[in-house]
């Protein structure tokens, strides 16, 4: 059943870096939104290794049409980002002042800092730029939750559950469900805790 | 998600572009598939092996893609039909054999095509082409999927077509389609029992081969007139009017709805390209004064278009033709909606403002000093970075200036800071050892620096067997490095001639790489490039062998993705801040400025280096590089792998 989307097209980027497994949970969820009647494009940019540069997920729900894999310039409605300054980078090139953020803020350094005289940026002053050009900003320590549940690539699931629990996508924890039990029939439990998790902690930010 | 099979017609699925290819094929009844992995075409045949048992289908991933396309010619010859899918540079591979088979014609036998997958802007791929120009020049009838949907209804059709002209069809998908994904209306599985013959008395070979080509263009220019892969949305006469295919149509539709002149621009949309359905354009280049292309590479469109409007009656209306000749559209790269915006405001002299002014100034700025580079890089625990390690530490032990050549996939990595810049080159599958071995011949010209060639172990059997052959033949001096990571890594992972296993997860023998070069009767050393010391010493020694002839080094260490999938992590690897000296070192920070592994964090505080635990991979490689031995690995044990296994899939 479609419900009234705060928005059509619904444009949603999730961000993070590469083998930080943000493809296959964004996936789970584009799915969901197809059950559900939803015209989905999801679309990718990603570097050519398999590890270390940035993973763009574009995904625009729709009652209407079916949209360009690419997110026109300033025109993200929420902004997922795995990591602080790839929250950031998307923010600079698609953010808005409507624009809703929910970030992890576990760094993750990159090579080309290595050894040089900046190295990465203030971890305070990235959240403060964040919140400057987000009309709402949600903090969501995926990283941190999904160690304590034994396993980091958790961390895109409790950002999933947080994403459901925060309202902005026309999706329940019941849509999920089906998805994930079949994607990870052993691990079914453990992902849905991690979801609960993600429901939890964004009911705290709220 | 389902498998790509489910009989369940009408039920709506969201697919990558290439599985919708692979779903279109199965709807078509295809027998046989076959390919060579590269992005952006790698999951087309995956998707059908992975059913191909059930549904009585062969699939194979072939040595190179000319042997694929050659492969299915031949399941086409015995009457079954037939896919060949790879990237653009595949189709070049794959030419020499097209450019003969399209005027041979298939001769009664099974509906026969090729997809071809493009790159533009070349994000994984050594170079940016358009392949559509192969069908222009070559006299092959193309057709390009503008959406998800399109992409399994065209493959489906294309069979049909096929058949019907009795010639090989293409269909040409750029990564924006290949690589992406949205809704696609499932259609019926055919499910016709297939049974393979070959038929000694088929119809002969046309008098005149090339004439016959002609005579099937032109009735598949009959056909694509009232194709309805081709529409026109827009007002009945348009300010402009926009020519577009491909993932450029999606680009377009968005650019007219955020200018919100949907009643004053109008977009025909072609999915048949060659033969150009001029009756049909012609029609619609009535609709307005001005026309402007939106395509991905080349200028294909707008030049088949612009030769139909020069080839047109002089009393015909003269549109005014914008695109890349003019300068609206970028002559090269991957085309957003913002480009399409930017061309369609400035044709018309609109204004578009995409966010408030302010918001864009303050972002710029937080830009400039927050967002930091984040380029790609070898993964953490990568082989190729200890056997760089031991490249560009055995060419300084060695004194004469000695150089790499790198080859297609993660081996042109070598070319980068994850590499140590030890390799210069990198062009096509096969080129690290056939480039090498020209270099290899220039003693005569007192050439006398060491040349590593180079190519991956998958690389190795598509087109490095002709180049070594040659070099021993021809006895050219240089050694030829064999970076084998017992994977086609880059790609996802595909079985090859050396990993003991077919596409359709069958045993295989696998084929040995040292045993094709010692057969040749070439010298083969054999190192595990995470033993750098020893790595090192053999480099050395073959380096300075003055026997004639190559020498080959295979440096085998299965990629490490494919190991953490299995078992945990060798090492519990951890810096002891007592020992690291930081800045005081001299090391000049070696492991985490030059070393460049993701694992290896310099922590700005403490002014030392640490290991990121979220991202290290255990390798243990960096405990023998670090000069104050501050670095230690554990023998660790295996914990919450089990989990970790289940997360991954």
């Amino acid at each position: 059943m479609m419900k009234t989307l705060i928005k059509d097209p619904l444009n949603l980027i999730v961000i993070g870096v590469a083998g930080q497994g943000n493809v296959v949970t964004s996936l789970l969820m584009c799915n969901a939104l197809v059950t559900e009647g939803y015209l989905v494009t999801f679309g990718q940019s990603y570097p050519a290794q398999q590890r270390g540069g940035p993973v763009v997920n574009y995904i625009r729900v729709s009652k209407q049409y079916q949209c360009s894999p690419i997110i026109p310039q300033g025109h993200a409605d929420i902004i997922v980002g795995m990591e602080p300054v790839e929250a950031l980078r998307m923010l600079v090139q698609y953010g808005n002042p409507n624009v809703i953020t929910m970030v992890n803020p576990r760094p993750i350094p990159s090579i080309d800092i290595a050894g040089s005289k900046t190295g990465y940026p203030s971890l305070d002053k990235l959240m403060e730029d964040i919140e400057k050009l987000s009309a709402k900003t949600l903090v969501v320590n995926a990283t941190e939750e999904a160690q304590k549940l034994g396993n980091v690539l958790m961390a895109n699931v409790i950002l999933i559950g947080a994403l459901i629990g925060s309202g902005l996508l026309p999706l329940e924890r019941k849509s999920l469900e089906p998805v994930l039990q079949e994607r990870f029939p052993k691990a079914f439990e453990a992902n849905m805790a991690a979801f609960d998790k993600g429901v939890e902690l964004v009911r705290q930010e709220k | 998600m389902p498998d790509i099979d489910i009989d369940a017609q009408g039920t709506t699925l969201l697919l990558m572009g290439n599985e919708a290819i692979a779903r279109g094929a199965l709807e078509a009844g295809v027998g046989f598939v076959a390919s060579y992995p590269g992005t952006p075409s790698s999951e087309i045949l995956p998707a059908i092996a992975g059913v191909a048992k059930r549904r009585g289908i062969y699939t194979e991933w072939s040595v190179n893609e000319m042997v694929a396309m050659m492969v299915a010619a031949g399941a086409s010859l015995g009457g079954i039909r037939a896919m060949a899918t790879m990237k653009q540079n595949g189709t070049n591979v794959a030419l020499d054999f097209i450019a003969t088979l399209v005027q041979r014609g298939l001769r009664g036998g099974g509906g026969l095509v090729l997809v071809s997958c493009d790159d533009p802007g070349q994000r994984n791929s050594p170079n940016e082409q358009d392949t559509r120009p192969v069908a222009k020049w070559l006299d092959i009838p193309l057709l390009e999927p503008g959406d998800f949907q399109e992409a399994k209804d065209m493959t489906k059709w294309l069979f049909d077509l096929s058949e019907e002209l009795d010639t090989f069809c293409m269909l040409r998908c750029v990564s924006k389609i290949s690589h992406t994904r949205g809704n696609v209306k499932l259609g019926q599985l055919l499910n016709k029992e297939k049974k393979a013959h070959f038929d000694l008395d088929r119809p002969r070979r046309p008098v005149n081969p090339h004439a016959a080509v002609h005579e099937k263009l032109d009735k598949a220019q009959e056909k694509f007139e009232a194709s309805p892969f081709n529409w026109y949305v827009g007002p009945d006469r348009a300010e402009l009017l926009v020519i577009t295919c491909g993932s450029c149509w999606l680009h377009s539709q968005e650019a007219v709805r955020l200018l919100e002149v949907e009643d004053k621009v109008g977009i025909l949309k072609l999915g048949t390209l060659w033969p150009l359905p001029e009756k049909f354009v012609e029609k619609h280049l009535n609709k307005s004064q001005k026309v402007l292309f939106v395509e991905e590479v080349d200028p294909f469109l707008e030049r088949s278009v612009m030769e139909l409007a020069a080839s047109l009656p002089p009393d015909s209306p003269r549109p005014t033709f914008y695109g890349k000749r003019s300068g609206h559209i970028p002559a090269y790269g991957e085309l957003n909606p913002d480009m399409v915006i930017k061309a369609i405001a400035s044709i018309m002299g609109l204004s578009y403002q995409p966010r408030d002014m302010d918001y864009g100034k303050k972002a710029e700025v937080f830009s400039k000093s927050d967002v930091i580079m984040r380029s790609g890089s070898l993964c953490a625990g990568c082989p190729h970075r200890a056997s760089y390690w031991a490249i560009k530490n055995a060419f300084k032990l060695d004194g004469r200036l000695g150089f790499a050549t790198a080859d297609n996939g993660c081996v042109s990595a070598g070319l980068g800071a994850g590499g140590f810049f030890v390799a210069k080159t990198a062009y096509a599958m096969g080129s690290g050892a056939a480039v090498a071995d020209g270099l290899g011949k220039l003693g005569q010209f007192g050439f006398d620096q060491p040349v590593l060639g180079g190519v991956g172990d998958s690389t190795f059997y598509h087109a490095g067997i002709p180049a070594l052959l040659n070099a021993v033949w021809n006895k050219s001096n240089f050694t030829l490095i064999v970076y084998d990571n017992m994977a086609t890594a880059m790609t996802g992972f595909q079985p090859h001639p050396g990993t003991g296993e077919t596409a359709m997860g069958d045993p295989a023998e696998a084929v040995s790489i040292e045993a094709i070069c010692r057969s040749m009767g070439v010298r083969v050393e054999i190192c595990d490039p995470f033993n750098l010391e020893n790595t090192m010493a053999t480099l050395l020694d073959v380096m300075k062998d003055e026997s004639d002839g190559p020498r080959v080094v295979v440096m085998r260490h299965e990629c490490e993705l494919i190991r953490a999938r299995r078992e945990g992590p060798p090492y519990k690897v951890y810096v002891v801040p007592e020992r690291c000296l930081g800045d005081a070192c001299g090391c000049d920070r070696l492991c985490t400025r030059v070393f460049c592994c993701p694992g290896l964090v310099w922590n700005e505080k403490m002014g030392k280096s640490e290991i990121d635990e979220v991202i290290c991979s255990g390798c243990g490689l960096c405990a023998d590089i670090c000069p104050q031995g501050a670095i230690v690995r554990e023998a660790s044990l295996p914990q919450h792998r089990e989990l970790e296994q289940e997360i991954l899939g």
